[in-house]
């Protein structure tokens, strides 16, 4: 009846005995005060089922935080096992739960945390930035949402129902095959990429589909703000790479379900076929994460240098030529496969070659604040940050690129510090500076700055001492994902001050938590009512905040790259405003239901459930060819509602 | 509250040169000839990109000062935001920069490349290696012998490392002596090295292969020719032998397994270990016997 799946597969270690019940605990006291406050039917209605883009961000916001507080969670682990797993001691976490968590880690920060982040300021940002009133889909953007929410919650449901993947974060077989990992474990890995990477596939086709159709009269390529360009170019690999890690995943999974033998090393098969087509979409990924951030720093360093971004031309070109590079790449995650020296050095210098338009971005924001006049609000800080943390995480990939100082670091943790320097220091300083930044356009109040600041320095000092040591202890020979160390290496001391650093860290994210709390407490306060509480320049901030569900009650014209500076500081006419009617997108719970029926797919395939496996799939496609059949999917505000609504505005 | 900024960095940078001068830094205390060239790679590399990443340190720290809103007496241009001249240098400079790395990497990966004998008037010596789950089998195929977690070799010879695996895919790798290379299954890679000091080096997987990784761990002695003979007759001398059976036996899972020593191995064990890979799984086991 149940396939595969019976009574021992709920958990019995006591670790995951308290997540379970702190999950249970957590759920039932949400559904319980949602009861309590009478709050189901707003919650559907308002959010769940919502089409507007701007809900939709938030909602992937708050996944990602969610989310955050696990993967931080598991580094917290890792780093308390390191440290007291030395010579007789073997620490508190056997090797069996140790390696699921390192592997949940790395799954978890990257498509469960900085995807949703990056998604949703995407969602928040593009269609203000662009002019427009909602996405290109705007149905298929709320089923992206759901299908990601489901594939993060088939990955928490592991950790109750059975276990996760212990193969490292990119399963390499032939670990992750049949033979070496005969659980459940990686089967909840693929199966939730596959559903949250089906979600990301169709919001990069949303949003590239978006930058390209929507723009507002008068926005050409080159008068669009360079966020809008940076996420075009990331989208642009999302479409390339998506299908690459979809196929890959499905292969392994066809290894696993029915015995084939695309990976495994008998038969034929080719495990290192699996490692280039993972990298082949692995390494865009990176960039798929990063560029979106290089766009909110142009947007940050111009703003709070109170000055036009310097030399805009440039890093559009630049931003075109790091999206084609990133597709050359993949092999310098491998150069120790042995591929000969020919194919390595290629790959080494096709790597360090994206340097140079990284390098020629970081001029440009240096002399974006060269001259200006520079406001060091909390975007700022996150900014400098960046600058700082990031070349020195550009400079060890440089060395990284090199095949043959590679050979002695690869895998180790100058490896591990390497990229958290480059995703902490770019992508996360990155999507934080976003948050803080466009927070007040999205609520109507700003985040309490002095916490946001104390935040910034307890994550950039946390981040150096977390991770310099990583780069020591890997040129000390120290390889990465290892639950046990001997005492004669002397390591201990350093694991110890990295620790030091994590609960730094640590610290920095409940100022967060905390700055979220005071912000909502004090809005009274922090009102902006003039919807531009920075002095901004790009087309979001010229509506109100929050601005009305439609958006722009007139679709704005542009002139030039600053329009809304243009018009704030401009000679600009006032006309009367003429209203028209528009057509709405109607919300839909479809998408919520399509991906349920998805991840009720996922976990019957996980635990062989044929019977459900075949409902699902029929509920899924059932749903689909409903929602094809539904013609009545928008409606018309009328221009007197609007008119209302905006005289009410003013 | 700048004298403590002072004294915090010197603290640190004082203790980390004590920490660093105490301990075995691996890497940078190479003790073979290829270690030793990976790390002047290491070292050149980084201070070539040191000529682009200190300025642009200094740059930002004396922009965000000079620049704060504050600072009424600074210039202010509010519109200037092209340069075609500043732009040219700073796509030029990074390109020189990559340049002279990019023909470094060229070089030395050619040079350092693992497949590559190295010149010697000494005869080399072949050592095959299997990664098991979770321990490093050496097969010294001239000699006869094995050994498990152990590997000795006489200095300033010549090393041949084979490398396959029989397990999930593993990472070889002496920091001391030379850069990792995978340990596949049914795949067979080389590792050409040469020590040039004596002593006791740490050799690992670099390779998350499963739950035993940890202690998948073996020393790589180096020694003088005569030491390392008189070490071979002691191997030779070992009661246990590596037949099929005992191999098959050897190569189910164990984790933090100790040093062991085999005075003989059966012939051409390494190629049939690779070729069990190549052929369904059925058939070899009738043809082989294993």
């Amino acid at each position: 009846m149940f396939g595969n799946l019976t009574l021992s597969a709920l958990p019995h270690e006591p670790i995951t005995v308290g997540a379970g019940i702190f999950m249970a605990i957590a759920g039932s006291s949400i559904i319980g005060l949602l009861f309590y406050f009478k709050r189901w039917r707003w919650l559907w209605a308002e959010w769940l089922t919502s089409v507007d883009h701007k809900k939709i961000g938030v909602m992937y916001i708050i996944l990602a935080f969610v989310m955050l507080l696990r993967g931080f969670s598991d580094a917290v682990m890792m780093r308390l096992q390191q440290i007291l797993s030395v010579g007789d001691s073997v620490g508190y976490l056997p090797p069996e739960h140790y390696d699921q968590i390192f592997t949940a880690h790395g799954v978890i920060m990257i498509f469960f945390v900085a995807m949703p982040l990056m998604f949703g300021l995407i969602n928040l940002a593009v269609p203000l930035q662009i002019g427009a009133r909602d996405v290109a889909f705007p149905f298929l953007n709320s089923m992206s949402l759901w299908l990601t929410v489901f594939g993060a919650m088939l990955v928490n449901l592991s950790l109750v129902v059975g276990e996760f993947a212990a193969t490292g974060w990119l399963a390499y077989p032939p670990l992750s095959g049949i033979v070496y990992s005969p659980g459940v474990g990686v089967d909840y890995y693929i199966w939730a990429l596959q559903i949250a990477g089906v979600g990301s596939l169709i919001s990069g086709i949303n949003f590239f589909v978006t930058i390209l159709m929507m723009r507002c009269k008068g926005m050409t390529l080159m008068r669009m703000p360079v966020f809008v360009w940076t996420v075009l170019a990331s989208m642009t690999l999302v479409i390339i790479s998506f299908p690459i890690l979809t196929a890959t995943l499905g292969m392994l999974s066809l290894d696993r379900l029915l015995g084939m033998h695309f990976f495994t090393s008998d038969f034929g098969g080719n495990a290192m076929m699996y490692v280039n087509l993972i990298w082949a979409w692995g390494h865009p990924e990176v960039y798929i994460l990063v560029l979106p951030a290089f766009g909110i720093f142009s947007e940050v360093v111009s703003v709070f240098s109170r000055k036009k971004l310097f030399g805009y031309t440039s890093m559009i070109y630049a931003t075109v030529a790091i999206t084609f590079l990133s597709f050359v790449v993949w092999v310098h995650h491998f150069f120790t496969m042995g591929a000969g020296a020919n194919v390595n050095a290629f790959f080494g210098i096709m790597t360090m070659i994206i340097a140079i338009p990284t390098g020629v971005k970081v001029f440009n924001w240096l002399f974006t604040m060269f001259r200006g006049r520079i406001v060091f609000a909390s975007p700022m800080l996150w900014m400098i940050g960046f600058i700082f943390t990031f070349t020195i995480g550009g400079m060890t990939g440089v060395l990284l690129s090199v095949p043959a100082a590679d050979f002695q670091l690869h895998n180790s943790l100058f490896l591990v510090a390497h990229f958290h320097n480059t995703i902490i220091g770019g992508v996360v300083f990155g999507y934080f500076a976003g948050i803080t930044y466009w927070f007040s356009k999205i609520f109507g109040f700003k985040l309490n700055e002095r916490l946001g600041k104390a935040a910034f320095w307890h994550w950039i000092v946390g981040f150096f001492v977390a991770f310099v040591p990583l780069y020591i202890l890997g040129l000390m020979g120290m390889t990465r994902r290892i639950s046990h160390i001997d005492e004669s290496t002397g390591w201990q001391t350093l694991l110890i001050v990295a620790g030091i650093g994590v609960v730094i860290i640590g610290i920095g994210v409940l100022l967060q938590i905390l700055q979220m709390i005071v912000s909502i407490r004090d809005r009274k306060h922090n009102m902006d009512t003039t919807g531009d509480p920075w002095d901004g320049r790009t087309l979001e901030w010229s509506t109100s905040s929050p601005p009305p569900f439609y958006n722009f009650a007139i679709i704005p014209t542009v002139h030039g790259r600053h329009p809304f500076w243009d018009t704030k500081y401009g000679e600009s006419e006032q006309v009367a405003p003429h209203y028209e009617d528009i057509e709405m997108p109607s919300n839909t719970p479809m998408g919520l239901y399509i991906a349920f029926a998805s991840v009720v797919f996922g976990f019957a395939i996980v635990w062989h459930i044929v019977w459900l496996v075949v409902l699902a799939f029929a509920a899924i496609l059932a749903l689909l060819i409903a929602r094809s059949l539904d013609y009545n999917t928008e409606y018309v505000v009328k221009a007197e509602t609007i008119a209302k609504i905006e005289a009410k505005r003013k | 509250m700048r004298v403590i900024l002072v004294v915090a960095v010197v603290g640190v940078v004082f203790l980390m040169l004590s920490y660093t001068s105490s301990h075995n830094m691996g890497v940078f205390n190479p003790k073979g000839t290829i270690a030793h060239a990976e790390m002047n790679l290491i070292v050149t590399t980084t201070l070539l990109m040191l000529i682009v990443v200190i300025p642009v340190f200094v740059m930002l720290a004396i922009f965000s000062w000079r620049y704060r809103a504050g600072n009424t007496k600074a210039k202010y241009s509010p519109d200037w935001h092209k340069s075609i001249a500043l732009e040219v240098i700073w796509w030029i400079i990074p390109i020189i920069i990559i340049a002279i790395i990019a023909r470094m990497t060229w070089i030395s990966s050619h040079d350092l490349d693992p497949y590559k004998p190295i010149a010697s008037s000494v005869v080399p010596i072949t050592i095959e290696v299997v990664a098991l789950e979770w321990k490093w089998l050496f097969i010294y195929p001239d000699q006869n012998i094995a050994t498990l977690n152990f590997v000795q070799l006489p200095i300033d010879t010549p090393i041949n490392f084979r490398i396959t695996g029989d397990a999930p895919m593993n990472s070889f790798w002496i920091p001391q002596l030379a850069g990792q290379i995978y340990a596949m299954a049914g795949m067979d890679t080389t590792l050409h090295i040469v020590a040039s000091e004596k002593g006791d080096y740490a050799g690992v997987s670099a390779n998350y292969s499963g739950f035993g990784f940890s202690g998948m761990k073996f020393t790589a002695r180096a020694s003088s020719q005569d030491e390392f003979e008189q070490w071979v007759r002691t191997v030779r001398m070992s009661p246990s032998t590596l037949s099929i059976d005992e191999y098959t036996k050897l190569a189910e899972k164990s984790r933090n397994n100790d040093v062991s020593y085999y005075s003989s191995v059966h012939k051409g064990l390494y190629d049939k270990i690779i070729m069990k890979f190549m052929v369904p799984a059925n058939v070899i086991m009738t043809k082989m016997n294993m």
